[in-house]
């Protein structure tokens, strides 16, 4: 049994920056069923930089951050954002927090009755601007940034997954949000658009100094973008430090994720693969 | 034995809740309807999907039932020579029961069925999430226009329904068996009041609601992917219907309280 307590970092990447929190979890609990999910994570996102949560698939990371924009309510703790706790708030209370936030969900979430450029411009039309000169100004800004400006009439059936992200990315910063989630915004791609998409993430939080939090468990990409890494383990941040720091760790836990060793924890005695084995000998 | 009552218990439990959840979606989209976002662009849509997408199959289950029921009624009638009261008969039968009833059946399969697909298919692949990060009310966006753009065509939907079904009759009795028009006319427009045209309407409300509500409901609470849009779907149609069929008894033996039959002559 490894040791779960959250493992220390360097002295700057866990300096006191109260004052500078966009995001503050603090002893977050949330069981889905019976199963606990989280189980007291504590996490603080500083103003402008990029934390990426890590952990494996089923660890509860998804689920953590859609505690973050209020689309999960906990069992118990505390979440505030921008200084403002959002636990307990209604939906509509709800509304202005997340008018601060943009989300990259994991598929997209694309309106599908919508064309591109109508999910893009959705976002600016529900905040109220009708004139459409300005709106196809803004949507093609987005689109260019995201290198799609060529498809705005497109429905999102008709385009790839990795151009479905990029347009949800789009339809994510076109309102200048101060902070986006991004979960999973990698998963799925070929590793050009893969990274491309790191390449979007880096230049949004450097020349808008967007708060961002990136769920993934794509190393390479971590180590890309990231500012500050959370390794989520048994419902807890098992590790928070700097990506040299997780790079240096000695944790078997952390060098299996990093490494990708699975040490057959799927099949640890084989026992499976013998059954498998005795069912094809009747064909 | 103990399985029995557990099982009665359970289900008796599962009722009530859904009947809550109901309870509570109503009293959500009521709230939504007074404070939240209007969206005219919306409800003009869903008024032109579910009033003028309707048209075609409203009008000819009405204009086929009122044939036939004229025809039925006829054989019958003028065995006891009294031809001239098909009109009538027929003309209050739509208006109080058959125009607001099949109408709403109609409609259940046709937009409740689509409401529950669309919104369950927007549950399962998050972009109700989506709409919610991006500080939009679900309800205001999804259920309020549809609640509002069905409390629009219902009605109208109800009166053609019930128009084409009498003017079907008259086709069938006056064109069809000879009945002369005068007596047909006559005796119709004697004995169909306000009231029967106001039960007809008030049940097509009722009715409009109770699609959208169970229809969103099943929507927003699908899951499990395309097997679990599917079920809503199936769901949304067969609960809707039987909501029809069984409250259609209460409403008119309430309304026949408030509208008695024949209290206009």
């Amino acid at each position: 049994m490894p040791d779960t307590t959250a493992q220390t970092s360097s002295p700057e990447a866990n300096a006191d920056h109260d004052e500078d929190h966009f995001i503050a979890v603090r002893d977050l609990h949330k069981s889905l069923g019976k199963q606990p999910v989280l189980r007291g994570v504590d996490l603080e996102v500083h103003r402008g930089e990029c934390l990426v949560i890590l952990g494996q698939s089923g660890e509860g990371k998804s689920v953590l951050l859609k505690h973050l924009i209020g689309l999960i309510a906990p069992d118990s703790g505390s979440i505030q954002i921008d200084g403002e706790e959002i636990v307990g708030l209604s939906e509509r209370r709800l509304s202005p927090v997340r008018m601060k936030l943009g989300v990259l969900f994991q598929d997209g979430a694309l309106f599908d009755s919508m064309t591109v450029a109508e999910n893009v411009a959705f976002p600016l039309r529900e905040r109220g601007i009708r004139d459409i000169d300005t709106l196809l100004e803004k949507v093609r800004a987005a689109l260019e940034v995201v290198g799609l400006e060529a498809h705005m009439e497109k429905m999102p059936i008709n385009i790839s997954g990795g151009m479905r992200k990029r347009v949800a990315l789009a339809r994510a910063i076109i309102t200048r949000p101060q902070c986006i989630l991004y979960d999973e915004p990698t998963a799925g791609l070929d590793p050009i658009v893969a990274d491309s998409i790191d390449h979007l993430i880096r230049r949004l939080q450097r020349k808008f100094q967007v708060t961002s939090v990136v769920v993934t468990h794509d190393m390479k990409s971590m180590f890309h973008i990231a500012d500050r890494v959370a390794y989520l383990r048994e419902g807890r941040i098992y590790f928070l430090g700097t990506p040299d720091e997780i790079r240096e760790s000695t944790d078997p836990s952390i060098r299996n994720f990093i490494e990708g060793r699975s040490q057959e924890t799927l099949a640890p005695n084989g026992a499976s693969l013998e059954s498998l084995a005795n069912e094809n000998d009747l064909a | 034995m103990v399985n029995i009552f557990q099982s009665t218990g359970r289900g008796a439990l599962a009722f009530l809740s859904y009947l809550g959840q109901l309870a509570n979606l109503l009293a959500e989209t009521t709230k939504s309807m007074v404070i939240g976002v209007k969206r005219i662009g919306l409800i003009g849509r869903q008024i032109v999907s579910i009033g003028f997408g309707s048209q075609l199959v409203v009008v000819v289950t009405g204009a086929f039932t009122g044939a036939v029921f004229a025809a039925q009624t006829y054989f019958k009638f003028s065995e006891l020579g009294l031809e001239s009261g098909v009109g009538p008969v027929v003309s209050i039968a739509m208006c109080r029961e058959l125009g607001p009833v099949l109408t709403a059946l109609m409609v259940a399969g046709r937009v409740g069925a689509s409401m529950a697909a669309e919104i369950g298919t927007m549950k399962v692949t998050e972009q109700i999430d989506a709409l919610r990060a991006m500080g939009v009310h679900p309800l205001d966006y999804l259920v309020v226009p549809r609640a509002i753009g069905m409390f629009f065509s219902m009605p109208l939907l109800v009166a053609e329904a019930t128009g084409f079904g009498i003017a079907a009759s008259y086709m069938i009795t006056v064109q069809g068996f000879n009945v002369p028009f005068a007596y047909y006319d006559r005796q119709m427009v004697d004995f169909t009041n306000l009231e029967d045209i106001s039960i007809g309407m008030i049940k097509g409300c009722v009715f409009g609601a109770l699609i959208v509500l169970i229809s969103c409901h099943q929507g927003l609470k699908a899951s499990n992917g395309a097997v679990g849009v599917g079920k809503s779907t199936t769901s949304a149609v067969v609960l809707s219907s039987l909501a029809i069929l069984i409250s259609n008894f209460f409403l008119s033996l309430l309304l026949n309280y408030f509208f008695p039959l024949g209290s206009g002559n």
